[in-house]
């Protein structure tokens, strides 16, 4: 089980803020489960269109879509920031 | 050395006297404030667009990563004290949203360590903004700029 978080136009476009995935035993990284989230189609495939403008972390440290994802991690998915 | 993420405004005078208060080391304080505009230049608008703005965060991860930010500018230059507010919440044009401080013996140290500061919040720091105008409401894309300016950084203790 992972928790996903969704920031800023990925949340409204999802339609969630939050939510547990049992973590499907093809998806070991942050790639496969962007590639997982996108084949739900509707909100997810419209947020995860373009990949540039998704950024990600995992337990709050950015990383690349390289990332290796384990059960019991908290991934988060949002635009590039926009604070200051 | 303090990191605040809140939905209160804040007061920089009594911030900057709380941040320098007893230590005699501090010989200049460089501050910076950043204040909601009425408009986010975009094609075809007029100053007065924007009616508000609503700054969305990550809990947890937003004060981690300005600690991460501020540890960073404490390894980079001879800091006594530093200060990283930063709001959240709807604002509306004219109110404060972030500030930040740096009190060194000099002043150089102070104003470069403020500068960065600034420069690599704006890129790491997880805030996003929600504007609202006349035709509705719209996120603020992320600006290239930004993220030029926190690159220059990147191998350097000189103002970019």
């Amino acid at each position: 089980m992972i928790t996903l978080l969704y920031f800023a136009w990925l949340r409204s476009k999802i339609g969630l803020a939050e939510e547990r995935l049992d973590l499907p035993a093809a998806v070991t990284d942050v790639a496969g489960l962007v590639a997982f989230l996108k084949a739900r189609g509707g909100g997810y495939a419209d947020a995860l269109s373009d990949l540039s403008v998704v950024k990600v972390a995992v337990n709050q440290e950015y990383v690349p879509f390289t990332q290796p994802v384990r059960a019991g991690d908290e991934v988060a998915l949002f635009p590039p920031v926009t604070g200051g | 050395m303090t990191v605040r993420v809140q939905k209160a405004d804040f007061d920089i005078g009594v911030e900057l006297a709380a941040l320098t208060a007893g230590n005699m080391a501090i010989g200049g304080v460089c501050c910076f404030t950043g204040l909601v505009r009425d408009l986010h230049p975009q094609d075809g608008e007029v100053a007065g667009t924007v009616r508000a703005l609503t700054l969305e965060h990550y809990p947890g991860m937003t004060e981690h990563q300005l600690e991460v930010i501020e540890a960073e500018a404490r390894a980079r230059w001879p800091l006594e004290a530093s200060l990283i507010i930063h709001r959240y919440g709807r604002m509306e044009p004219g109110e404060q949203i972030v500030m930040v401080a740096c009190a060194s013996p000099h002043r150089e140290a102070a104003f470069d360590a403020c500068r960065f500061l600034m420069d690599w919040l704006k890129s790491k720091a997880p805030f996003w903004k929600l504007e609202e105008t006349g035709n509705g409401s719209r996120w603020v894309g992320s600006r290239t700029s930004d993220e030029e300016a926190a690159r220059r950084w990147k191998h350097s203790s000189s103002p970019p």
